[in-house]
């Protein structure tokens, strides 16, 4: 037993409703200074209403206990594929505190926000300068949701040309579940695509599938293999060919910052996943944002608000607010001259509508906008060429133990298969399981879903040399475990607060509301 | 493992078939495969399906898969207990994990499944 596991011993495991005692309070509220009203009759009001009752200190401690529970990229390696889990750097937390961005409500007129909407405007020109796709919308609020705004604007396309036989989505089988989902939901029709052995697309099966009812080719790119499609231009060309549009997932859109726009490729429509990519966070750290980018003939369908800048007025207001000591004073435009506005949200003229809420995420775009612009141009390219070294290099240093989904060399992702290990005992739930007993996160596992015991490595940039050494020395380690003491692995995680989770009970039989024990 | 009386697919569902009626599940090696198995979708009774066409779906800790149908035909009983107790697709994939049971509607379809010793080879290739 390690020291850990003694304190997680030692921790109140039990949830706040456990813990409460009837009449504590977290707050004693002043006397009321408003006439009583008499309660609604007794039949309106909702009975057997538990709520916890609790201090102050004890919910705090409750909270923050559970806090120190998180597994997080500001704790452990997060290798997790496909997620890119990089480090989200400070700074964007700072700048998206600046009261400018953090106090203003999203229903204040366009003059009391340039600089936000200045910040939008300014992004969504990063986001298609590196997609090599001008049209930006920032409304998608995942990368889901971008995935499913760029589907209905290639369906508004067709239907705008009159094309509306065109419902079919041809996805590979190597895919995120994501596509065919999205794609459903946008009233498509689903045919899959299968792979070739060097894990690209069966050109050739993709050839035969190509027709006049092709309404959209969806391609990761690289691959969920890690892979960069060697026939992407022929492919897009088929496509293209055939009358349809080309979207790409730009879920891995980290392996090609600065290298390659992918508009240059032929693709018409993708989605990045800001949480991904930009280094904003993810899941419970935060909103996710999903912006789409689209070649300028498919502008006018973006979903709004789009931030455009008014041409006449764009000098007037920058020499307000961005230049130095030597430009005029804001107070100067009092009086005769009427203050000028450079941007404002505005709705392209097919919009394919709203798809959230307002702006977006909006102090999620903040974070991007900061990482784009402290990064620069060579930074961007630099992160995206460590990020495949760093996947080459645990490439390289576990393929002799570890087969290979694909012998290539990889993008910014390796797709590892626990085939070995499945042979002599040992999944790769619980090499992924094992690891944790190391303070690592799991590698995604199982996808993609045409790799047997597939587990998906992705490093990122951020991670130094001693960082994979010690991954790959630690996979090398629970691989020889196997033969040595299977247990370790079949019943790991051994050191942390919870031990082997029954998933399959908790899916057959969940246990989702809290109930009075006794 | 796979019992030589019954006739597999290339997406591994096997048939048992009993006059006009074939049972339907699916094999060792796909129960394996999914992992635990936490959910079944199947149609009711009387619901017609085609050979080789997606039926059903069933759901493991990993994934949700489709179900493909052996044969076509007339859905004439489904096995609630499966339903109500995944776990038995695992722990009996040939016998009490049974999913459905089909009035076949065309008796030459059966020229179109593999028998087991063709269905072993094929999951030893690794498919």
């Amino acid at each position: 037993m390690t020291a850990q596991t003694t304190i997680a011993g030692a921790l109140d495991r039990r949830l706040l409703m456990d813990r409460s005692v009837p009449g504590r309070v977290a707050l004693t509220l002043p006397a009321s200074d408003v006439p009583l009203q008499a309660a609604p009759s007794a039949d309106l009001l909702r009975k057997g209403l538990d709520l916890p009752e609790i201090s102050q200190l004890d919910m705090v401690r409750y909270f923050t206990n559970l806090s120190q529970l998180n597994f997080s990229i500001d704790t452990n390696f997060y290798p997790l594929g496909s997620c890119t889990m990089k480090y989200n750097p400070k700074i964007n937390d700072e700048v998206a505190s600046l009261p400018g961005f953090r106090d203003i409500h999203p229903n204040q007129p366009d003059e009391q926000v340039q600089g936000a909407l200045r910040v939008m405007f300014e992004l969504q020109h990063a986001l298609g300068e590196i997609t090599g796709l001008p049209g930006v919308s920032l409304a998608p609020l995942a990368g889901a949701q971008g995935e499913y705004a760029g589907l209905l604007i290639a369906r508004a396309y067709h239907e705008s040309r009159g094309d509306s036989a065109r419902t079919v989505a041809i996805i590979p089988d190597s895919a995120h579940g994501t596509n065919p989902a999205s794609a459903a939901m946008a009233g498509l029709e689903v045919v899959t695509v299968p792979s070739n052995a060097q894990g690209g697309v069966d050109v050739d099966a993709l050839r035969k599938l190509a027709d006049n009812r092709t309404a959209v080719f969806m391609l990761t790119l690289p691959s969920t293999l890690g892979l960069f499609e060697m026939n992407i231009l022929e492919i897009t060309k088929i496509i293209h060919d055939a009358g349809g549009l080309v979207y790409a997932d730009g879920a891995n859109l980290n392996a090609l910052l600065g290298i390659v726009k992918i508009g240059e490729l032929g693709f018409d429509i993708c989605h990045s996943n800001l949480h991904k990519t930009f280094s904003t966070p993810h899941g419970g750290g935060g909103p996710g944002a999903g912006p789409v980018m689209v070649a300028a003939r498919l502008a006018e369908f973006l979903p709004e608000p789009v931030v455009v800048r008014e041409p006449a007025a764009a000098k007037s207001s920058l020499s307000a607010t961005s230049h130095h000591g030597d430009a005029e004073p804001v107070e100067a435009h009092h009086g005769a001259k009427p203050y000028a506005f450079a941007y404002r949200l505005s709705r392209p003229p097919k919009s394919t509508g709203k798809i959230s809420g307002f702006h977006g995420s909006f102090s999620i775009l903040v974070r991007a906008y900061t990482y784009i612009r402290s990064m620069g141009r060579d930074g961007l390219r630099s992160a995206a060429e460590n990020a495949i070294i760093n996947a080459n290099y645990i490439q390289a240093g576990l393929k002799d133990k570890y087969a290979l989904a694909v012998d290539r060399y990889c993008m910014h992702e390796t797709v590892l298969s626990a085939k070995r290990q499945h042979a002599r005992g040992a999944a790769a739930l619980d090499v992924a399981k094992r690891l944790l007993d190391y303070g690592i996160h799991a590698p995604t596992m199982y996808f993609p879903m045409i790799v047997e015991q597939a587990l998906m490595v992705e490093p990122t940039e951020s991670e130094s040399k001693e960082t994979l050494d010690n991954f790959i020395q630690v996979m090398r380690q629970i691989d020889d475990e196997i033969d040595r003491d299977p247990a370790l692995l079949h019943d790991a995680p051994h050191d942390l607060p919870v031990s082997r989770m029954d998933e399959a009970t908790a899916a057959r039989k969940p246990y989702l509301r809290w109930q009075k024990s006794g | 493992m796979n019992p030589p009386e019954l006739k597999y697919t290339k997406e591994h569902e096997w048939a048992r078939i009993e006059g006009n009626v074939a049972t339907i599940g699916v094999t060792h090696f796909a129960q394996d495969s999914l992992g635990d198995v936490v959910y079944i979708d199947v149609p009711a009774a009387g619901a017609e399906v085609k050979q080789f066409a997606k039926f059903g779906e069933i759901e493991s800790v990993k994934a949700v898969s489709d179900l493909f149908a052996p044969l076509g035909g007339r859905v004439a009983a489904v096995n609630e207990e499966a339903k109500k107790t995944p776990e038995l697709v695992n722990k009996d994939p040939y016998g009490k994990g049974w999913l459905i049971k089909l009035e076949l509607s065309d008796q030459s379809q059966l020229k179109h499944l593999m028998d087991a010793a063709a269905y072993t080879k094929l999951t030893a290739s690794g498919h």
